[in-house]
């Protein structure tokens, strides 16, 4: 099996770091990363402990595949338990790190309790040890990156940081890796600062070993290789328009999510999508878009390398950011963009290297201020509240500013730092949070999509496109065409995708690669890595037995079926115009068949049956 | 009649001169169907994937029988996907 077949477990409390075999049997039940990280904490952790707590419990994990030459098999997750949602967190993550935790003979990194002043951990093949990190406290992800590779004097040191909005207490703030690959929603960032932890530094050399059968496994990387290259969506589209290419295909359907979720139109969508990024600036003729990038073994290279005109108001006299780094991919650039009514795509470029620079995830960031602006229009919050700020829908300064003191969490941006849910709480005003569990929603709108809705409501993180992308289906035909504007059905097509991704997560892949696998095309990979029969029937149950296992967590956290549910918004405020002009969602019909599909009771619980059928834990 | 067609990632180019914001108002016959105005624009077969009119998708089969009306809008990407 592709595993070291051994763990890290780290505990700040008392400083100790030690070596413990990983539980075979487990992986065997639940494959590895998110699925195998998540039974560790179930078995080790009461799912009622304060999120911000020594007790919780911070794991990156990767997966059997991570580190090997299949395909994006570079994917690492930090698994805990969230501070934003109070449900399970699992933010999965590209870059290089996680093959260089599995080339230092790692699967997995278990953190336990909190250190008593800031440390960092440092991983060098066996040894680890805990440093201070004083000096660190304080720095952005970006000038933590840079002393911590000058202090090991090593380049290719692989590094995962907080940056100040996670030690200011922003609840929605990720962990950064490589400098911009972001294990980035549901505050795992947050976590890791509450543990006084200010970053992770991984440098391994011994490759990945115990691949089953090599000569097979090479033979099954290379089929799925070519099957990435030579589809149009995996082997063109995604190189070359990055996710972005979804703005205007979004929004031509009418669920684009427009000012916190008003309006399902942008008329500006066109100036903040993909397309836009290729065209060239008056300014200085460059378009936004330098090149694409890739992560560890990526063939697909969706990444966005981006620069923002030099004479733009919000880097003209900032040199530091007038270079290439991390651009806008999809939901960050709706988030940033549509939901809060901006249209320059280069204030949105500088938020976007902002959420980066300093660990916040940009969708929560763009959809907590889409709402703030919503309060600032109602008159709820002003600009006694602001420091003079206009915090109005459409401004690119308002944007701008609101990431800056978000990142650096300073004055009103503490307040944005609390996420849409207990902002608008705070505020008087609960029904203008667009969220779900008090996750905020990413990019598309459930009137318009309605399977997506029910993927919201019942997702185990809270609201989120990557735990059943339905999308796929119901707008891109992938694997096949679905309406869009029809609820029947729809709760088969999301436990089906939820189920799936849980175990291609868990093996250490990109989502990405089903725009043009199956899980036919990863079974055999698996397989080939793995000791065992690795069919797509077992994939499948291992990834609905992780499905069962997080939602039992959940529920155990004190989370019910109520929470399966989405804002009155979206439910009972109707499109106003384009294709689902006159619909909400349709949650209410879709819900019960879900729940009666995944083998739970009207509550929502896993009924005995079902716990029995899929080997559920005590 | 006229109609506005728009033309997407990898098949921006193939929009006519003038086009801006990938759009452009276009004039077509007035029994022009889907399938008549992929041909006239040269969208090849297999790149004619996400096809729309006024937002709606039209699949394959149905797109020769599909007459456009006046001011109708259709948008066409080839394979596409992000997330």
């Amino acid at each position: 099996m592709s595993w070291s077949k051994k763990l890290l477990r780290v505990n700040l409390t008392d400083g100790t770091i030690k070596e413990e075999p990983t539980n075979m049997e487990w992986a065997n039940e639940y494959l590895g990363q998110r699925g195998l990280a998540t039974r560790y904490m179930v078995e080790e952790m009461d799912p009622k402990v304060d999120a911000l707590s020594p007790e919780n419990m911070l794991i990156f994990a990767t997966g059997p595949l991570t580190g090997t030459n299949a395909s994006t098999g570079g994917r690492y997750s930090v698994i805990t338990k969230s501070p934003l949602t109070g449900a399970v967190a699992c933010s999965n993550s590209g870059g290089f790190i996680g093959a260089e935790l599995k080339f230092a003979g790692w699967d997995m990194i278990i953190f336990e309790g909190k250190a008593a002043s800031p440390v960092y951990l440092s991983v060098y093949n066996d040894k680890a040890e805990l440093l201070p990190a004083d000096d660190l406290w304080g720095k952005s992800v970006w000038e933590a990156d840079e002393l911590l590779h000058k202090k090991h004097a090593d380049p290719y040191l692989r590094i995962a940081a907080i940056g100040r909005s996670a030690e200011k207490g922003c609840l929605y703030a990720g962990i950064i890796n490589d400098l911009h690959r972001a294990a980035g929603r549901s505050g795992v960032g947050t976590v890791m600062a509450s543990k006084n932890l200010k970053a992770v530094v991984v440098r391994g050399t011994k490759g990945v070993t115990g691949v089953r059968d090599e000569a097979a496994f090479q033979n099954a990387v290379a089929a799925g290789k070519q099957v990435l290259a030579e589809n149009a969506v995996t082997g063109q589209g995604l190189p070359t328009y990055g996710t972005q290419v979804l703005m205007n295909v979004i929004n031509e359907v009418g669920a684009l999510p427009t000012r916190n979720m008003r309006e399902v139109q942008f008329e500006g969508a066109h100036n903040v999508s993909g397309e836009a990024m290729h065209e060239p600036r008056k300014t200085d003729g460059k378009p936004n878009l330098t090149t694409n990038g890739g992560c560890f073994a990526c063939t697909i290279a969706c990444g966005r390398i981006s620069t923002i005109d030099p004479q733009h108001f919000s880097v003209k006299d900032k040199p530091e950011y007038q270079k290439n780094s991390g651009g806008l991919e999809y939901e960050a650039a709706w988030a940033l963009g549509p939901d809060t009514g901006v249209d320059d795509i280069d204030a949105l470029t500088y938020v976007n290297f902002l959420c980066n620079e300093d660990g916040m995830d940009p969708i929560s960031f763009g959809s907590t201020v889409a709402a703030a602006m919503e309060l600032f229009e109602e008159g709820v919050i002003t600009t006694e509240h602001t420091g003079g700020v206009e915090l109005k829908f459409g401004s690119a300064e308002a944007l701008c500013w609101a990431a800056e003191v978000t990142a650096k969490g300073e004055g009103f941006g503490l307040d944005l730092g609390l996420g849409s849910k207990r902002l608008c709480e705070k505020y008087g005003r609960p029904e203008l949070s667009m969220t779900v569990k008090g996750q905020e929603f990413p990019a598309y709108d459930p009137r318009g999509i309605q399977g997506i809705g029910l993927a919201y409501a019942t997702s185990n993180r809270g609201a989120c496109h990557l735990r059943g992308y339905t999308i796929s289906s119901e707008i891109l035909g992938i694997p096949e065409k679905t309406d869009p504007l029809e609820s029947a059905g729809k709760a088969g097509l999301v436990k089906a995708f939820q189920d799936a991704t849980a175990a291609v997560d868990s093996a250490g892949l990109c989502i990405f690669t089903t725009f043009a696998w199956t899980l036919d095309d990863i079974a055999p990979q698996v397989a080939a890595a793995c000791d065992g029969e690795w069919t797509p029937e077992r994939m499948l149950e291992v990834g609905e037995r992780i499905w069962n296992m997080e939602r039992e967590f959940n529920m155990r956290a004190g989370i019910t079926a109520e929470q399966d549910n989405l804002p009155k918004r979206l439910l009972k405020d109707a499109a106003k115009v384009g294709p689902a002009a006159g619909k909400v969602n349709e949650l209410d019909k879709m819900l019960p068949e879900y729940y009666q599909l995944r083998g739970w009771n009207e509550n929502g619980e896993v009924t005995a049956e079902t716990r029995a059928r899929l080997k559920l834990p005590a | 009649m006229k109609i506005t067609l728009k033309l997407y990632a990898t098949l921006t180019d193939l929009l006519p001169p003038g086009a801006e914001r990938n759009q452009a108002v276009v004039e077509v016959p007035d029994d022009a169907t889907l399938q008549s105005v992929i041909e006239t624009y040269k969208v090849p077969p297999e790149l004619a994937h996400l096809v729309l009119i006024n937002g709606h998708f039209f699949c394959v089969a149905d797109r020769a029988e599909t007459r456009l009306k006046e001011n109708d809008v259709v948008a066409i990407w080839p394979p596409v996907a992000g997330g």
